[in-house]
């Protein structure tokens, strides 16, 4: 498992609707803020990239010191977003290809708003065992 | 002689018309999403869609009765397996288990372990009083209270011997709260002859 990892959906509208610390270091509360610091300053490449690639998958399209990030872009222009510090590309591509699947499932709920904060406490364990998984 | 009733909907089911699950899935999510709009609070949907469920009920029956062959039920023990493993099957797919009599064979439960109307479905915090599938629970209520008319009209029975089944549909279990099935309790409140108000010779 990765050292630091950040994990976080941005809905089509730039809003942020989930955000995890999955990184197994001790969390620091300073650097939180960071990793969004981080993770909201690429959103303007994916922006960029999105549209010259068909891939949903965009590896390492932004850096920081030691840390990377990758993004999975949605055919809603939903972005997963993940910053980490480990070159495990299939894992990382993995992650992001079951987590995509779970937000569909979370999208199928008519109870939930498309767009809203995703509260749901399964969901948020799900993509915690996923990246103890893969990540 | 009539007909032998049947057991299991299995034969019906693979005649009837089906749609494709997720639709139906969503649909019923969409209606139930809409009556959270409209009216705001939890309670009145739980009313609404129990409301919902009995004029579905009052009509679905005469199709359940047109389609399936079951013959007069004897007792209500008999109509609570006829609506689990016939009805049930039927229009949803999938069959219930009656269990928990009462002593007096008044109350029993329908268990679900398989319901496709909660597929994909999660409970929000704001919404924790909901029963989702209320519908389900005024269906039967509807159903047996039009079944009771219906028979007494096929029988040839006059008006005054009319039987009245009203029941009263709770639940008891619900998987969107975490249970491990669905549980409907259904109680016949009353199975009386229903008299006149007033003498012949008043």
């Amino acid at each position: 498992m990765a050292n630091t990892a950040c994990f976080m959906i941005v809905s089509k509208n730039d809003i942020p609707i989930y955000e995890a610390e999955v990184g197994a270091a001790p969390r620091k509360e300073d650097a939180a803020h960071q990793h969004q610091f981080i993770l909201h300053a690429a959103l303007d490449i994916v922006q960029d990239l999105a549209w010259t690639t068909s891939a949903m998958f965009l590896k390492g399209i932004d850096r920081f010191n030691d840390l990377v990030v990758s993004v999975y872009v949605t055919a809603g222009h939903t972005r997963l977003m993940l910053l980490h510090d480990s070159r495990n590309d299939d894992g990382i591509k993995s992650f992001f290809q079951e987590v995509h699947e779970l937000y569909i499932k979370t999208l199928l709920n008519p109870l939930y708003l498309p767009g809203s904060r995703i509260t749901s406490s399964h969901f948020d364990t799900k993509v915690r065992a996923l990246a103890r998984k893969y990540l | 002689m009539p007909p032998v009733a049947p057991r299991s909907g299995d034969a019906i089911f693979a005649s009837v018309e089906r749609v494709n699950a997720e639709l139906f899935t969503l649909t019923y999510g969409a209606i139930v999403r809409q009556l959270l709009t409209d009216l705001e609070e939890v309670e009145e949907v739980n009313k609404q869609l129990d409301q919902m469920g009995y004029n579905i009920g009052i009509r679905l029956i005469d199709e359940f009765l047109a389609k399936s062959n079951v013959s007069r039920c004897v007792d209500f023990k008999e109509t609570a397996e006829v609506i689990a493993k016939v009805g049930f099957k039927m229009f949803l797919g999938v069959t219930a288990t009656v269990t928990n009599w009462d002593a007096e064979g008044t109350t029993c439960s329908l268990v679900l372990e398989d319901n496709p109307l909660v597929d994909f479905v999660e409970l929000p915090d704001t919404c924790q009083g909901l029963y989702y599938c209320n519908v389900l629970s005024g269906v039967i209520r509807g159903a047996l209270e039009m079944v009771s008319s219906y028979l007494n009209g096929r029988l040839g029975l006059s008006v005054d011997n009319l039987v009245s089944m009203k029941t009263e549909v709770t639940w008891i279990r619900d998987m969107l709260r975490g249970d491990d099935a669905f549980e409907m309790q259904v109680k016949l409140v009353k199975q009386v002859p229903e008299e006149y108000p007033y003498k012949d010779d008043e």
